[in-house]
C-alpha cells in the first residue's frame, strides 16, 4: 500500500493556509455590500488581507486550526489502519511546522498533548469504501468559536412556533443563526441536517459542508429553502464580526436523513468565515489537490 | 486619536467611544480560559491554595496587566523546541466564555483593555464602567495579519497550560481593534442582539 504520509501533509498544509476560491470569491462580494469605512466594511476587508497574506507566507488563516475532520473515500483493497496512522503522522508532522495550533486537550486532565494526536477521534476521520479506482481525502478544519455556536433543535419547538415541517425547520435556523450573533465568526455558512437521530445528525450537518458554496442541494424544495435562509438570516444584519451589517451569512447547505417516526431533529453545523476545507485524489498513483 | 501607546491612562480611556477603530502599541499578555479560571479560583475567589510558581507569576503579571490589556489568544507559536518563540497565528478567540470572570479579573488587576471577538455581557460592561476600561474587538480569523504586529514575545508563563492556554507577554505594533464596549455603558453587541431580534420576531411571525 502506497504511503501517502507527505501528500496528506500537504492537504493540511493547504486547507490551513489557502482558503478555497469559491470562498473567497463569495466573501469579496459581501465587501461590495458594506458601506466603505464602516466596520463591517473593514472587518471583511481586513479577512480578504489576511487571506492573501496566509497564502503567500504559508501561515494559518486562523489561529484555531480547529478539529481536523476527514473524510476519506478509498477503493477496495486500502487498509483503513494504515491510513489512519499515516494520516496521524501527517497531523504531527503539520503540528511541529506550525500549520496547526496543537489542539488535542484532555478533558479529565486538562493536558495539552501537544501534538493533535488524542484518543480514537482526534484527528476525526470517516471512512468510506467506494466503487473505482480513485481515493479521495476530504478535510476540514473547524475552530472552536464556530463549533460553539452550532445547535441542535428537537421539533415540535413551541417557543419559536417551530412544527415538524420545513416552514418549522426554516424557524430554527433563523433561531439559531440569532443566537449565535457575530460570535462563530460571520459571516458564516450553515450546514443543516433535517432528520436523522442526534448523532447522524450532526455528522450529516458537517458533510453537507463539503458542497462549494455554489453548488444547491439536488433536492428542489431544499434548495429553494437554502436560498431563503441565506437570505433571511441577512436581513437580521448580525454582519460581519456581529458589527452589523448586509452580510451575515454566505450561504447555507442543507441535507435530509430518515428519522424515528418519534423524533424531528434539526441540527446546524455553523461554520465560520474561514471555511478552511480542501480536497486531494489520488488516481492512477497521481496526487491532485483541490 | 487612532494611534494608542499601551498602557492606557483613564482620560484617553473616558474619551473613547463604541465604533472608534485603535491601532495599539505596547506591551500585552494573552489570557483565555483557563487563565481566567486560574486567576479567580486562585487570588480572587481563593477557592485553592497558589501552588508551584503560581505566587511568582501572580507578581511578575501585576506590572504588566496594570493599565494594559487581555488579549483572548491562543496562538500558532513557532520555535517551541529552542525558545526562540515567534506568533504565527494569533487572532482573537470567543470572549463569551470569560464573562463569569472578566469584571472581577479587570477590577482585580486593574486591566483597561479586554480584547477579544463577539463581545461580553453585562458584569464586564459593569466593570468598564468602573475600571474604567474598554472592550476591544479584533478581526476573528484574521490570524497571519495580527501576528505581523507581534514584533516581540517577551516571555512566557503557565505554558503547563498548553500553548494557547499560556501567558504570552507580547510586544505589538498598531495591532488593529475597534472599541466595540465603552466605559459609558454603551455596547455595539446589546445594541446589534436587540435589533436582530426584533427581525427575527417578525421572520417567525411569517409562514
Amino acid at each position: 500500500m502506497q504511503d501517502l504520509t507527505s501528500e496528506i501533509l500537504e492537504l493540511v498544509r493547504l486547507t490551513s493556509t489557502d482558503l478555497p476560491p469559491d470562498v473567497e470569491a463569495a466573501l469579496r462580494e459581501a465587501t461590495q455590500a458594506e458601506e466603505p469605512g464602516s466596520a463591517a466594511r473593514n472587518a471583511l476587508d481586513t479577512i480578504l488581507m489576511n487571506v492573501e497574506l496566509s497564502r503567500r507566507n504559508s501561515t494559518p488563516i486562523c489561529q484555531d486550526t480547529g478539529t481536523p475532520i476527514f473524510f476519506v473515500r478509498y477503493p477496495e483493497g486500502w487498509s483503513t489502519r494504515q491510513l489512519r496512522a499515516q494520516i496521524e503522522n501527517a497531523v504531527a508532522e503539520a503540528t511541529r511546522k506550525a500549520y496547526l495550533r496543537p489542539n488535542a486537550v484532555d478533558s479529565l486532565s486538562g493536558k495539552n498533548s501537544g501534538n493533535n494526536l488524542g484518543d480514537d477521534h482526534f484527528p476525526t476521520v470517516h471512512f468510506e469504501e467506494v466503487e473505482g479506482e480513485a481515493l479521495t481525502i476530504e478535510l476540514i478544519l473547524k475552530g472552536g468559536g464556530c463549533e460553539n455556536v452550532g445547535a441542535q433543535y428537537s421539533l415540535p419547538n413551541a417557543a419559536l412556533g417551530a412544527g415538524r415541517d420545513l416552514a418549522g425547520v426554516r424557524k430554527v435556523v433563523l433561531d439559531a443563526v440569532h443566537k449565535a450573533q457575530g460570535q462563530g465568526c460571520a459571516p458564516g455558512i450553515l450546514g443543516v441536517a433535517v432528520g436523522g437521530d442526534r448523532g447522524t445528525s450532526y455528522l450529516a450537518s458537517k458533510e453537507a459542508l463539503l458542497r462549494r458554496l455554489d453548488q444547491p442541494s439536488d433536492d428542489p424544495e431544499l434548495a429553494e429553502l437554502e436560498q431563503r435562509l441565506t437570505q433571511e438570516a441577512n436581513q437580521l444584519e448580525i454582519g460581519p464580526m456581529g458589527f452589523g451589517g448586509k452580510t451575515t451569512v454566505l450561504a447555507t447547505k442543507m441535507t435530509s436523513l430518515h428519522r424515528l417516526p418519534a423524533s424531528f431533529f434539526v441540527t446546524i453545523s455553523y461554520m465560520c468565515w474561514a471555511y478552511r476545507r480542501r480536497k486531494m485524489t489520488l488516481r492512477n498513483g497521481q496526487v491532485s489537490y483541490e | 486619536m487612532n494611534k494608542i501607546q499601551l498602557p492606557f491612562d483613564d482620560q484617553t480611556i473616558l474619551a473613547l467611544k463604541v465604533g472608534d477603530p485603535l491601532y495599539l502599541s505596547g506591551v500585552m499578555v494573552t489570557g483565555r480560559d483557563t487563565v481566567h479560571k486560574w486567576m479567580v479560583d486562585t487570588f480572587i475567589k481563593k477557592t485553592r491554595p497558589p501552588a508551584g510558581d503560581d505566587l511568582q507569576v501572580y507578581q511578575a503579571i501585576q506590572p504588566l496587566l496594570a493599565g494594559s490589556c487581555i488579549y483572548h489568544c491562543g496562538p500558532v507559536v513557532s520555535g517551541l523546541d529552542t525558545q526562540e518563540y515567534r506568533f504565527v497565528a494569533a487572532g482573537p478567540t470567543t470572549s463569551s466564555r470569560e464573562e463569569p470572570y472578566q469584571g472581577d479579573v479587570m477590577r482585580h488587576f486593574k486591566i483597561q483593555g479586554v480584547i477579544g471577538k463577539g463581545g461580553m455581557g453585562p458584569k464586564t460592561l459593569q466593570a468598564c464602567a468602573e475600571v474604567p476600561g474598554v472592550y476591544l474587538h479584533a478581526i476573528g480569523g484574521a490570524a497571519s495579519l495580527i501576528a505581523q504586529t507581534v514584533k516581540r514575545v517577551l516571555g512566557v508563563y503557565k505554558l503547563e497550560f498548553g500553548v494557547p492556554e499560556a501567558m504570552w507577554v507580547i510586544e505589538v505594533e498598531d495591532f488593529p481593534v475597534v472599541v466595540t464596549m465603552d466605559a459609558h455603558g454603551n455596547s455595539l453587541h446589546a445594541e446589534v442582539a436587540q435589533r436582530s431580534k426584533a427581525v427575527l420576531d417578525e421572520l417567525l411571525a411569517k409562514a
